[in-house]
């Protein structure tokens, strides 16, 4: 047997060392649908709890739409369960190419290619259209999966200070001598809930003869006034080259995700991105699910608007009731505690409180930015709402924290 | 030579500090977490440029480029 004891020692001390340290993950069981209200098992074997759900990526409460469920079942009833191959072999059905047209006409591209998922398109988009000639250039808090496929590629790399844009001129200026630029960008940022600068950038981008690389995950379907991303909101429609975005979150949040954007690049994924090629697309009753989920959004802004108005309603709460959030207007609201501890046991509380939010610290934000992680869904109603708000108010109450500065609530319980 | 020490240093602390972190000729910059190995290519770049060298891929290493002092050190190599 090659798994020796001594191996399995091995392992079992790393393991060990990530309980110490606070940052063992632990996943807790949820027995009903994804939505507002949920089930939880919490601990495992615990009996179940009945929540709210406030750190969903579910942003248009679209995971358990009874119309896209029944669209999916349909699918799965006219096209299967699975393909059983790559797209290029025999895995391609027509609602494949259907997707990717709707895709295309909605976030306003020249083409588009779906994906296993989105980590897969941005692992694989990079290899796919640059080269050890080129250079590629990005914020420096990209999402976890774009530096994975920066990685992956041989062109170079450098980044440049977050949403700082006289820093991004510099790198420009600095590799002007490339034959491509390639400008990366997260759309909204995850964690902080603040969105790129696209209109300086498709400025910056024109003036430098760059391409611009935007993954719009948290904001497909809801930023911009009829939601189709913050391309939309910053007025630059058509001028974004590449676009990736996943059907993991606001646009029905069950998997999959896709590269839209110039014709050519789009292209050169089918020809030669490695998890399009090598692994499975998106299961037919999923295709087809997304597909109802687009038609609903193209036919109507309601949801994006509903979710405007709760957005709005909870962070105005929040402050109100004294807690410190990170500024903006997107449906991530970061509620900052700093301390790591201090956001565990806060997010123990509101569970306690029935309110299901998830504390996030180091390594996962920087050191001393602790936070708990709210996230606001077309889903909720404002009486989901106000009792999340009436948990945070006594929670916070209990640890001291309402209306108190950033520096007072370091100086009490340390960064 | 203590220019391009000064030079360096600088060059470090606007491009890659965001905080008050105190920096000395010896400070690790990328085993401390200072400047991550992604952007070793503009410091990198930076020295070529203003030194009017090359400097060989396989020569900038993370090891290469742990504090201002190595750099320097690694810079005379191929500063004519
Ligand atoms: C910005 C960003 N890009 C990509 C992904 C990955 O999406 P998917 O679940 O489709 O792989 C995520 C999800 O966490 C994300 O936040």
């Amino acid at each position: 047997m090659a798994y020796t004891e001594n191996t399995r020692g091995m392992y079992s001390e790393i393991l060990t060392g990530l309980q110490d340290a606070g940052l063992f993950k632990q996943e807790r069981y949820i027995h009903s649908s994804q939505a507002a209200d949920i089930e939880v098992e919490f601990p495992a074997g615990a009996p179940l709890k009945k929540v709210i759900n406030i750190c969903a990526n579910n942003y248009l409460g679209m995971s358990s739409h009874p119309e896209v469920v029944k669209a999916a079942h349909e699918g799965l009833d006219s096209h299967g369960y699975g393909m059983s191959s790559v797209r290029f072999i025999c895995g391609t059905q027509d609602i494949h190419r259907t997707l990717e047209q709707m895709v295309t006409q909605f976030l306003g591209t020249e083409d588009t290619i779906l994906f296993p998922s989105c980590m897969d398109a941005n692992a694989g988009v990079f290899e796919a259209v640059l080269t050890k000639d080129d250079v590629m250039i990005s914020d420096r808090l990209v999402h976890a999966s774009i530096i994975d496929g920066i990685r992956l590629c041989s062109a170079m790399h450098d980044t440049f200070k977050h949403s700082d844009m006289e820093h991004l001129e510099e790198k420009l200026q600095l590799h002007n001598d490339k034959r491509l630029k390639c400008v990366i960008t997260d759309g909204v940022f995850s964690m902080d809930g603040d969105t790129a600068k696209l209109d300086k950038m498709v400025e910056l981008c024109e003036k430098y003869d760059a391409l611009l690389f935007v993954d719009d995950s948290h904001s497909s379907g809801f930023i911009g006034k009829t939601g189709r991303g913050t391309h939309e909101q910053y007025g630059v429609m058509g001028k974004i080259d590449i676009i990736t975005t996943t059907f993991g979150k606001g646009l029905g949040g069950a998997s999959g995700g896709c590269v839209s954007g110039r014709r050519e690049l789009v292209e050169m994924c089918r020809q030669k991105a490695r998890p399009y090629l090598f692994s499975n697309t998106i299961a037919p009753p999923v295709v087809a699910g997304v597909i109802k989920v687009l038609e609903i959004l193209s036919a109507s802004t309601d949801r994006r608007d509903k979710l405007e108005k709760n957005t709005e309603f909870w962070r105005k709460g929040l402050t109100e009731a004294g807690l410190i959030i990170k500024a903006g207007d997107t449906p991530i609201v970061p509620v900052m505690l700093f301390n790591a501890k201090l956001a565990q046991d806060v997010s123990r509380d509101l569970y306690d409180q029935g309110i299901y939010a998830i504390g996030f610290f180091f390594p996962v934000v920087p050191q001393g930015q602790a936070r708990i992680r709210t996230q606001i869904s077309a889903g909720h109603e404002i009486h989901h709402l106000e009792k999340a708000l009436e948990a945070f108010r006594k929670v916070g109450k209990k640890y001291d924290i309402l209306g108190k500065s950033k520096q007072e609530i370091i100086e009490r319980y340390g960064m | 030579m203590d220019e391009m020490q000064e030079i360096i240093k600088n060059y470090v602390i606007k491009e890659y500090v965001e905080d008050d972190t105190e920096l000395t000729y010896d400070s690790p910059l990328i085993s401390g977490g200072i400047v991550d190995s992604f952007s070793m290519v503009s410091l990198k770049r930076f020295l070529e440029n203003k030194y009017n060298i090359a400097i060989p891929d396989d020569k900038a290493t993370p090891e290469a480029f742990d504090s201002v002092n190595k750099i320097c050190a690694l810079v005379r190599e191929y500063v004519k």
